[in-house]
């Protein structure tokens, strides 16, 4: 039995998933975009049968390859800190987590070993046709394993489609579609495979670029950059829908999050969207918890309220109402009512676990046809499950300064992307962009910003869920496992050392056969 | 009955030309690979990764019931 949390111990499990995460998104994001890229590139050699067009796809899947073949199985630790570190998650999971990551595990297996070996040894054994069937495939089969690990994140954002079962102790699925077409599985899926496009067509982009700078293959680089370009317009603006579609889902779900986005804190109408904001102390507090004001921001009026409801007299909750409640027309409950809720919900299930110890099959009976079989005590009492374990109102309020840094950080930087492909447009039409040095070396320093926005993205999405592991159901502080924090310690050092020797290792690599360059990319992986 | 055995043979070679062909920097991506599933899965899987609660329970109910009482314990102000 836990007599206490140890944070250190949730704090060094939380420090070492995110650690791992973070490392394992430099390699996939790559991967996800670059895929389509390449195919792009080779459907354009198969139908010109131009070797140029060879030449220049064959370049960038090396790059591909390498980021690839680093990357393979970083996301498997992942899997393993779920049962050492995340034990009671894990089991309390149940079979939402194991199908889509089954579907995954088969999907990367079968099409991208598959195809990906056809990709690289198949050049002139194979027809170009089913070479660049494959290509495709591989690019496809990457994305579709996306989306089957978002869709077991997504219902950590908003679970949906199970029950829980008291006699397990595990959720258990009663509709994979309600699942898999989760909102905020739909939303994230396109959100994350499109931002991973854009950080590819950076890539694609800024290498080109340094090409250009370098006075080395002029006809490779404009043309890489005419596909980057596109490509990557397309996307962005495709992230910038995706990410207006998130963002309302979030409002509606994850209301405690998205008002910790904007810095929001005093639920008002006519609510204006900061472009812009630095976040300062203001001596206030909502609770034990500070209220951060803004030292300065630029604001886009009514917005926020036009973006979450459609007219810019929509109200819009703040951190202020969620935690406290308002009980006017909007109906907000406060969460000291929904502590309420969850510590009923324990109670019955704490009564429920007496019966089973007991034997008693009478009190088994009643208590799951009186409470988990009954749509409202499901509804209004076990939904909130999770506020049962915390200990104030403003606990559940996640940290606002990183939430609101890595949405604006991400969000100033994806509208930068698409000024950039803009220009690289233009001045590609203009026939002037080797002249432009100032811009080639613009396009060549994006690379890593567009890495930042990247994970940015996930700072947001996983910082901006807390308390919670599960949303409403389960803090992080009932996921760890009962391990010692040292160990924990231990192995994030491993990690840490591991992981960057494998981006050193791969940057290496890459940056050598950047510098080697397309007329020796006759190579085979 | 329907012979596959040239088909996989063409497979073998198919596999075995790719990797007999490789590049350098290919052999030295599938090197890292390799040292890289040896750590994750000689070291790290074997002494820091155990299964939490395979290793302290034999059975699923034993499991159910330890996690049971992890999620309903009092270890809060809310009581």
């Amino acid at each position: 039995m836990i007599e206490h949390f140890d944070m250190s111990l949730v704090d060094w499990s939380r420090a070492q998933f995110a650690l791992t995460a973070i490392y394992h998104w430099i390699f996939v994001p790559l991967t996800l975009g670059l895929s389509f890229l390449i195919a792009i590139m080779e459907t354009i050699y198969v139908r010109t049968g131009n070797e140029e067009w060879k030449r220049l796809t064959r370049f960038w899947m090396t790059l591909f390859g390498i980021n690839f073949a680093i990357g393979i199985a970083t996301g498997i630790i992942l899997e393993f800190e779920f049962g050492t570190n995340w034990s009671n998650y894990s089991w309390f999971v149940g079979d939402i987590f194991g199908t889509p990551l089954a579907i995954e595990g088969i999907l990367a297996f079968f099409l991208e070993s598959t195809f990906v070996a056809v990709m690289f040894f198949g050049w002139n054994k194979v027809s170009k046709k089913f070479h660049l069937t494959s290509t495709w495939l591989v690019a496809v089969g990457a994305n579709l394993s996306a989306l089957w690990i978002l869709v077991a994140n997504a219902w950590m954002q908003n679970p949906v489609g199970m029950t829980f079962n008291p006699d397990t102790a595990r959720n258990e699925m009663v509709s994979f579609w309600a699942v898999l077409f989760n909102p905020v599985a739909v939303d994230k899926f396109l959100h994350t495979i499109f931002s991973g496009f854009l950080l590819a067509s950076i890539f694609v982009l800024g290498i080109s670029a340094w090409f250009l700078l370098k006075k080395r293959e002029g006809w490779i680089a404009k043309r890489s950059i005419l596909i980057a370009a596109i490509f990557g317009l397309i996307s962005s603006l495709t992230v910038v829908f995706t990410g207006d579609n998130s963002a309302k889902t979030i409002s509606s779900v994850q209301p405690v999050k998205f008002a910790a986005m904007e810095a929001h804190y005093y639920g008002s109408e006519n609510v204006g969207l900061t472009a812009f904001g630095v976040l300062k102390r203001s001596g206030k507090k909502i609770g034990d918890k500070e209220i951060m004001d803004f030292a300065f921001r630029i604001r886009i009026p009514g917005f926020l309220s036009i973006m979450t409801g459609g007219d810019k007299n929509t109200y819009v909750p703040g951190i202020e109402d969620l935690v406290y409640g308002k009980e006017d027309s909007r109906q907000i409950l406060s969460v000291a009512d929904k502590i309420r809720q969850g510590v009923f919900a324990r109670d019955v299930l704490n009564h429920y676990k007496k019966a089973i110890m007991v034997n008693d099959t009478g009190q088994i009976r009643v208590i799951k046809n009186e409470y988990f079989q009954d749509k409202k005590f499901l509804n209004e009492n076990f939904r909130y499950f999770g506020y049962a374990s915390l200990m104030k109102p403003e606990d559940a309020v996640p940290n606002v300064a990183l939430s609101f840094y890595s949405f604006h950080l991400m969000v100033i930087l994806g509208f930068f992307f698409i000024l950039l492909f803009i220009v690289s447009v233009f001045l590609l039409m203009k026939g002037s962009i080797a002249k432009h040095r100032w811009f080639l070396w613009i396009a060549l320093l994006s690379i890593p910003l567009a890495y930042i926005a990247s994970e940015a993205g996930w700072v947001l999405a996983e910082a901006g869920r807390q308390p919670w592991i599960i949303q409403d159901l389960m803090p992080v502080t009932r996921a760890v496992s009962q391990i010692s924090a040292s160990s924990v310690m231990t192995t994030f050092i491993l990690f840490a050392i591991l992981f960057t020797a494998l981006l050193i290792a791969e940057v290496s690599i890459m940056l050598r056969q950047i510098n080697t360059g397309p007329k020796h990319s006759e190579d085979k992986l | 009955m329907i012979n596959l055995l040239p088909d996989v043979k063409k497979l073998i070679s198919f596999y075995y030309e790719g990797f007999r062909d490789m590049s350098a920097w290919g052999r030295k991506v599938w090197l890292i690979i390799f040292i890289k599933l040896f750590i994750m899965f000689a070291i790290l899987r074997l002494f820091f990764f155990h299964d939490f609660l395979h290793d302290k329970y034999a059975n699923d109910k034993q499991r159910s019931k330890y996690v049971l009482e992890q999620l309903t314990n009092s270890t809060t102000t809310n009581d």
